[in-house]
């Protein structure tokens, strides 16, 4: 289809704003701008018709079942929408006087005291924009913790698992720290005697998701927090996978001292196409001192932001972070009060139920009871067939579903990451498991319809390699490249790499 | 297009599945059929400078595919002579001929010596197969 | 709860399904001392029509700019965001799919950023975009990262007229990246070319805003020219409302160009979410962080959108990848994309215009000096209130009028300055009562 620049005629627009018949302000000639930016030309109901168009081939958690690992796409109330776009919150400026923001400072100092009490922990910034940001905060806290000690300069390794998504290691080499990796047992857990080897004096800290990215809970969390402690470090946990575990087992009770939240995950910010997320730190009380500023504090009844906190590790982002998320998260956790509990193990049961009805056709690389989570591996479909995780996901969008993750953990081959969140009726697990099921058969009949799938999306597999070498990341207008002209052959190179 | 397996026997082997083709003392070197296999399709190659050193089996640069991305490693020490500009600008060429047009460095070595210590192709075959 | 799906029947029979006798069995792995054990404490559950009422509650405590004339800007603008806006973000799709990791699930997602990231770089006059960063504070940090590794220098030169919060969010980030910082102060207003030239030997990069934290107007081409000069890479923190007016980044010579988007198309919202924009010359696509989508073709030959470049990105360079981001701002730049379609060519030049036109306006209406009087400013300008600002704020907020940002708490010397905005939504009448209410409560 068209690019909205494609549609555009000159003459056309569809915004119109007020003249107030002022005298034109000069512009500096030569701070004035020269070539006009070829934003486009159109008209309200052709704009309104593109982004239809556009939404019509995007599919969202409100079309179908989403069940992408690690990312907790569970449905997003649309209460949500209808209070965050109140006035009092959508049109407040962040640097309105604090007696001007009662409202909106309550909400958040609420919101604190929440995850302050579903972590098991004492103080929160809710500042950090996404959960990336929050680890790479939790890691200056570390960083600043450790200063304030005089330890700094000794402290400078920190430990991540084999499993941990890209950020962890990302963060920890932004955060200027040396990344040291342990391995998972063969019950996927940490392994206890790879990490007594590597924790020493000189280990700044753990950054660990648990349950794990592969869905298990580590079944020797006390042993592990105990050897961070007893070596003098501090235990960061990586709230991706928080979903499983709300009024269940909280993470300051399983000895983590950081703790970053993933609003869009658990507490159901609407993903966005990508974002925005939230990415608020819970700590222990020792770290309170360092938290970003300013702090969103109560005196009586009166809320306040307070930026004498001499310790602090600085500001991560602009004003107190994405407030609009907390306005939805806050109302999602209210909906639920204390019945947060059965949203996670409703989460549990689910992911229970489609792993019982997937297991014995799919490779299960670590058989137990997983949590709101589980990674199964297509391997035995390639070893036997040829085919891959990729294939198999591709084939799932003929079914209607929306692929799981694929290739992550990075420690399972043809791994296929399946997160189907509480929000599920059984009917659309059953279906789902069916069609997984379906495929892993079709692979032995018909291997060659899995292979050139989907065969009902918009567009056919897309060739990534002419994507990547082409790298054209703009519209070029005159100068727009026709890529249909460029042979294709790297698709299928890539598709039998199947990654 | 990708070329056929093959391992010739006039070169020498690096665990790392890097070869190198030694002429006194310079050495031209590259990937492997295996490793730009294991990689698919290549599509960006990022060099050392021209008179860089090189430390055999460390890091000298960068190949990528869509989804991976590799560390060449150096199968002997010395000082890059030539960048082979026609993978930079046609990355694919390691793929379509990587003991050939494909190769990624020439080097100056600066301890021949290192030489004996690089696999022959029976070792690098046998290497190959217990993987 | 209304959240969830399953009946009493569909539990007993999953249960069964699985091998367990409860759910609480399907919590064997957790061990005994680490449960939770009790109820969490939290306040009981609210239905649906008693959270609009809880939230409601809160909200009619904010003094918002729909009951208060206000005049805030310091880096955040009340622009009027169209009704398409609110109609695009509305549709369940955007709203609640993520990063297009399978393109053929997400072509009309993969489309409109391929189109975001062209409006960006029609906006700045850069070569590529990303899909988007957090906010215009968080790009700086970025930028400070691409241009370390594209220069191997670890200076960064921060002008003090560049938005206070970006400077602290740069320097939050500058141990763990190994910068060292340098700031320049302002002359009048505005940075000094010589200065920043000289501060820049040696240095990664420099930053400068245009129109700067004080609404002036940077001699940004002489600063983009000082700073290459000295082999620093330019940076310049746009307002992408101005750039109808005024001169794309890319234009003078600047390697990067970042700011805040949220003037174009996102509501206030207390400061967030909004999205930060970062767009680059063609030469470091490779050190950019995050999202990058582009063009291809399908097997049938057909064109089609994915993510590209994804080598950059943490989920598979890992340690060292370009940055650590994953979850972006998305929504909100699909946002700006249609406010910026919306307005086109002639429109983004006219609400530069109006918004110039309505800022001369109102320097001419408030009978107070202006602290940088020789300087031309775009949507904003600093006025002397001569007492305490804050406490001018406070009397005129009594007035029902929210003056603008007092700048002491960022700039010492500037505790009797106020720094006033306009936006196309004040009206000449709305700055008269502005001037007024200054006139009775300014020394």
């Amino acid at each position: 289809m068209k690019l909205v620049f494609e549609r555009s005629r000159p003459g056309r627009r569809a915004g119109s704003l007020p003249r107030y018949g002022l005298p034109k302000a000069d512009v500096p000639a030569e701070l004035r701008r020269r070539t006009p930016p070829r934003l486009p030309e159109i008209s309200e109901p052709e704009l309104v018709r593109h982004f239809t168009a556009l939404a019509d081939r995007t599919f969202g958690v409100d079309t179908g079942f989403y069940p992408l690992g690690s990312c907790t796409m569970k449905h997003n109330p649309r209460v949500n929408e209808r209070v965050v776009s109140l006035p009092g919150f959508r049109d407040l400026h962040p640097l309105q006087d604090e007696e001007g923001a009662q409202g909106a400072l309550e909400l958040m100092w609420r919101l604190q005291e929440i995850l302050a009490e579903v972590c098991g922990l004492d103080a929160v910034s809710l500042q950090p924009a996404a959960g990336s940001q929050g680890e790479l905060t939790g890691l200056m806290l570390m960083r600043a913790y450790f200063a304030d000690r005089g330890e700094a300069e000794q402290r400078r390794v920190v430990i991540t698992a084999d499993t941990a998504h890209g950020t962890n290691p990302a963060s920890v080499a932004m955060s200027g720290y040396e990344l040291r990796k342990v391995e998972t047992d063969d019950r996927g857990n940490l392994d206890l005697d790879d990490l007594r080897a590597k924790v020493d004096e000189r280990t700044a800290g753990l950054m660990l998701t648990n349950p794990s990215t592969l869905g298990l809970f580590d079944e020797h969390i006390e042993e592990v927090a105990a050897i961070f402690h007893d070596a003098g470090a501090l235990l960061y946990y990586d709230g991706a996978n928080l979903n499983a575990v709300c009024g269940i087992s909280r993470p300051g009770d399983m000895g983590f001292d950081i703790v970053h939240v993933n609003l869009h995950k658990t507490f159901s910010q609407p993903h966005g196409g990508g974002g925005p997320g939230g990415g608020p730190v819970v700590v222990r009380e020792p770290l309170e001192p360092f938290l970003p500023v300013p702090a969103v504090v109560r005196d009586g009844d009166a809320f306040g932001l307070d930026y004498d906190r001499p310790k602090s590790i600085g500001k991560v982002r602009g004003f107190t972070g994405p407030f609009g998320v907390f306005v939805r998260s806050y109302a999602y956790i209210r909906s639920y009060g204390p019945g947060l509990r059965e949203m996670s193990e409703v989460a549990v049961l689910n992911a229970n139920y489609l792993l019982a009805k997937l297991r014995d056709v799919y490779d299960l690389p670590f058989d137990r009871l997983c949590m709101h989570e589980f990674v199964l591996s297509a391997r035995n479909l390639k070893r036997e067939h040829g085919i891959t995780a990729l294939d198999v996901a591709k084939r799932l969008m003929d079914h209607g579903f929306h692929p799981p993750t694929i290739y992550f953990p990075l420690i399972v081959p043809e791994a296929l990451m399946i997160e189907p969140t509480e929000t599920e009726p059984k009917e659309t697990l059953d279906a789902f498991a069916a069609a997984l099921r379906a495929i892993a058969k079709e692979a032995a009949r018909d291997p060659q319809v899995v292979k050139g799938a989907p065969h009902h999306r918009p567009v056919r597999r897309l060739d990534e390699v002419k994507a990547a070498k082409r790298a054209v990341v703009k519209y070029g207008f005159d100068e727009h490249p026709d890529l249909s002209r460029t042979p294709s052959e790297g698709e299928a190179l890539e598709a039998q790499k199947g990654a | 297009m990708a070329a056929d397996e093959s391992y010739p026997d006039d070169l020498r082997y690096h665990a790392g599945h890097d070869w190198a083709r030694v002429e006194d003392d310079v050495a031209t070197v590259g990937i492997t059929w295996y490793a730009q296999d294991a990689l698919g399709e290549i599509v960006h190659y990022e060099p050392p400078e021209e008179g860089a050193s090189l430390a055999k089996d460390e890091s000298y640069g960068e190949v990528e595919s869509v989804k991976a991305v590799s560390e060449v490693i150096a199968p002997l020490s010395g000082e890059v002579l030539a960048v082979n500009a026609k993978v930079v600008a046609e990355p694919e060429t390691v793929n379509e001929d990587p003991y050939g047009d494909g190769w990624l460095v020439r080097i100056r070595l600066s301890d021949p010596a290192e030489v004996d210590a690089l696999l022959d192709v029976d070792a690098y075959r046998k290497l190959l197969e217990e993987q | 709860m209304s959240f969830l799906s399953l009946t009493p029947d569909d539990r007993q029979a999953m249960l069964e399904a699985v091998g367990v006798g409860s759910v609480e069995e399907l919590f064997r792995d957790v061990p005994e001392a680490v449960r939770l054990g009790r109820e969490l404490a939290l306040e009981p559950a609210l239905s649906e029509p008693e959270i609009v009422a809880h939230l409601s509650e809160l909200a009619a405590r904010n003094a918002d700019t729909t009951r208060e004339l206000s005049f805030l800007g310091a880096g955040i603008y009340d622009h009027y965001v169209p009704a398409v806006v609110d109609a695009v973000l509305a549709r369940g799709e955007f709203l609640t799919a993520y990063t297009p990791y399978q393109p053929e699930m997400s072509q009309g997602v993969l489309q409109a950023i391929f189109e975001y990231q062209t409006a960006i770089c029609e906006l700045t006059g850069m070569d590529v975009s990303n899909a988007s960063g957090y906010d215009g504070t968080t790009v700086a940090a970025d930028a400070c990262f691409v241009a370390r590794h594209a220069t191997g220098r670890s200076k960064v030169v921060l002008c003090e007229t560049l938005n206070p919060q970006v400077r602290q969010v740069v320097k939050t980030y500058a141990p763990g990246f190994g910068l060292e910082i340098v700031e320049i102060p302002h002359r009048d207003g505005v940075a000094d070319v010589d200065e920043l030239r000289s501060a820049c030997t040696d240095a990664a990069c420099a930053i400068f805003q245009q129109p700067n934290f004080f609404g002036c107007l940077e001699p940004a081409p002489d600063l983009a020219a000082a700073a290459n000069e000295a082999g620093a890479l330019a940076v310049a923190h746009v307002d992408p409302v101005s750039l109808g007016v005024l001169e794309a980044p890319g234009a003078y010579g600047c390697a990067l160009a970042i700011g805040e988007g949220q003037g174009a198309g996102n509501y206030q919202s207390y400061g967030g979410p909004h999205y930060g924009f970062i767009a680059a010359r063609s030469e470091l696509i490779r050190r950019m962080p995050g999202r990058i989508v582009g063009e291809t073709t399908d097997l049938a030959g057909e064109r089609g959108y994915v993510l590209t470049l994804q080598t950059r990105e943490q989920h598979i360079r890992r340690e060292k990848a370009t940055s650590n981001i994953t979850t972006n701002q998305t929504l909100l730049a699909l946002a700006g994309l249609v406010h910026l379609s919306w307005l086109g060519p002639q429109g983004l030049r006219e609400l530069g215009e109006t918004c110039m036109s309505l800022g001369e306006y109102a320097k001419e209406r408030i009978d107070l000096p202006l602290v940088f009087p020789e300087t031309a400013t775009f949507k904003e300008f600093a006025v002397r209130v001569g007492r305490n600002a804050q406490e001018v704020v406070r009397a005129a907020r009594e007035r029902g009028v929210h003056p603008g940002y007092a700048l002491g708490r960022d700039y010492p010397g500037l505790d009797d300055a106020v720094l006033v905005a306009v936006t196309e939504k004040r009206t000449p009448a709305d700055i008269d009562r502005l001037a007024a209410v200054l006139g009775e409560v300014a020394a």
